[in-house]
């Protein structure tokens, strides 16, 4: 399912003293099917963006057409409902989200809310927690007597149980441990190609948009600053310095290489793109 | 939905208003309260706006503020004079009479009396809060408070849980929002349908909050006891407030009103 943005703007509290523009002239499409990360400095409006991507707000200006459905300005709060359905958000800190008395009955929640029969969503449930890998005995628990990291598990399941065909993700890994950072970036990626998902990250890590999209939005101060392929965004650091953005590690590190007299025609973004061209220039086989 | 309201906001500025002791500010707010009820004709009304638009022209706010802040309570307002003037006994001439409803010249008079009562007093909270930092009010009701302590009231614990309740305001009210809009994505209508389900709709909303203030509010003991923090008594101040020329002036502008309240009252 495409998103499509043309010329929207946004404003908090329009027509009152504290008015703040939050969004303007947005243009940009999230392809069907794409990963596309959404990166930028803390307040460059990247949340804004991502509570119109399922019409939690509406655009003050323009239009967002999300799959057929537009929304304009003009949009009537009722039967959104069925877009939620398919444009999943897993918010900042999604385990604040939990209010159940069990994990089954919370991941369940959404799948009811959208019409499905209680016994068939607690059926769903138990197949989320698999699909996030926690354990099955876990169903029965109260979700506030689990750890921070299975909690936000918990909660991702709750959204993955709606069965969304875009899963829209707002930092998913913040606070987690490293171990657990890179559990969950690897479930993102097999659920994308499992069930077709079209996934919008939203991230302050350079790694993660290296390794895993395919597709980059930059944003700054409410525009769109940039966008292209992962390749393009990260071949110029200047560029991005100046729109205070880091560099993956490993073109950071590339880069420190080039100062010292090693040339690549393209700066590496991942560590097997880096390890291929210095195994090509010291001569050795490439794969 | 809740940041239209202006009432209760603080808005940064640097007018005498701004710079003057709050304890004055928040004395002689409720000091105006009460003196507005001294008035009862014409020209006692007139005063007092005047009075009022005074102090609002000094404090620098804009006037679209003031508007604002009546139009939530506008209802209210309409409501209260409504009955006021049908319901009113009669006096002077009566223009209109069906039942008990009654329309007098009296009641018109005492409608629009109330309805002054009500947007002076509105205007005058509605300065004080904008001009007063929410931190600064608190220590100011502390040092208000301070008299009571000769009964055991606990004054200083009473202050420490009123300004953590205000600086956490702000940031409940974000955490609101946030598991609101978390929980639409999940499908849930908040305001929707018969009022059953409208309460069903709000449990979702409710015990995330009640379990993240819990949460926060061991991680703030938890801190501020690692901080040092073993009770009111005994500490010093960071802010320390300060009585000035300005507040002094300011009362004594009080007293001169209230004079002059009392002037017209008897002799208008």
């Amino acid at each position: 399912m495409a998103i499509d943005f043309k010329q929207v703007g946004f404003t908090y509290q329009p027509g009152t003293p504290f008015a703040t523009q939050a969004l303007t002239d947005i243009n940009v499409t999230i392809p069907d099917g794409s990963y596309t990360a959404l990166i930028g400095h803390t307040g460059s409006g990247k949340s804004t963006l991502l509570q119109h991507l399922n019409a939690l707000l509406k655009p003050t200006t323009g239009t967002v057409t999300i799959g057929d459905r537009v929304i304009t300005p003009e949009t009537s709060n009722k039967d959104l409902k069925a877009l939620r359905q398919h444009v999943g958000i897993v918010f900042q800190f999604p385990e604040s989200q939990l209010f159940e008395e069990t994990v089954a009955k919370d991941i369940a929640f959404g799948p009811q809310n959208f019409g499905a029969s209680e016994a068939d969503a607690l059926k769903t449930a138990a197949d989320m927690l698999a699909l996030v890998g926690l354990d099955a005995e876990l169903l029965d628990r109260s979700p506030f007597d689990l750890s921070g990291g299975q909690m936000r598990r918990v909660a991702i399941a709750g959204v993955l149980a709606m069965a969304p065909q875009v899963l829209v993700l707002d930092e998913p890994t913040a606070g987690l441990d490293p171990q657990g950072r890179l559990e969950m970036m690897e479930m993102f990626a097999k659920l994308r190609h499992e069930r077709e998902l079209t996934v919008v990250l939203v991230t302050h890590q350079m790694d993660d948009v290296a390794n895993y999209a395919d597709h980059v939005i930059v944003m700054d101060q409410g525009k769109i600053a940039k966008t292209g392929t992962p390749q393009e965004i990260f071949q110029d650091p200047q560029w991005l310095a100046e729109h205070h953005l880091g560099l993956p590690k490993t073109t950071a590190f590339a880069q420190q290489l080039m100062a010292k007299g090693i040339q690549f025609d393209q700066l590496p973004l991942t560590e097997d793109q880096l390890a291929q061209a210095l195994a090509h220039q010291l001569g050795g086989a490439t794969q | 939905m809740m940041n239209k309201l202006i009432f209760g906001r603080y808005i940064p500025g640097d007018s005498v208003i701004h710079r003057m002791d709050p304890r004055a500010k928040l004395l002689l707010s409720f000091y105006f309260i009460g003196i507005i009820f001294i008035a009862n004709n014409w020209a006692t009304y007139v005063l007092l706006f005047a009075f009022t638009l005074l102090a609002i022209k000094l404090s620098g706010v804009k006037w679209s503020f003031f508007i604002n802040g009546v139009k939530p309570l506008i209802w209210l307002i309409l409501f209260t004079v409504i009955l006021q003037v049908l319901f009113s006994a009669s006096g002077g001439t009566v223009y209109f009479k069906w039942g008990i409803i009654t329309i007098s010249q009296l009641g018109l008079v005492n409608g629009v009396y109330i309805f002054c009562r009500f947007v002076l007093i509105i205007f005058m909270s509605t300065l004080l809060t904008l001009t007063t930092p929410p931190l600064e009010l608190s220590d100011a009701i502390e040092y208000i408070l301070m008299p009571l302590k000769v009964v055991h009231f606990p004054v200083y614990e009473v202050a420490l849980m009123l300004s953590i309740a205000l600086r956490f305001v702000p940031t409940l009210m974000d955490e609101t929002e946030k598991i609101m809009n978390a929980q639409r994505a999940r499908g849930v209508d908040f305001g929707e349908g018969n009022i059953f389900q409208q309460m069903r709709a709000i449990v979702p909303l409710l015990i995330p909050l009640f379990v993240s203030s819990f949460n926060r509010a061991e991680d703030l003991a938890t801190a501020m006891e690692a901080r040092g923090y073993q009770g009111g008594e005994g500490r010093s101040k960071y802010r320390i407030l300060k009585w000035q020329a300005r507040d002094t002036w300011a009362t004594l502008a009080f007293a001169v009103l209230t004079v002059a309240l009392v002037g017209l009252r008897l002799y208008v």
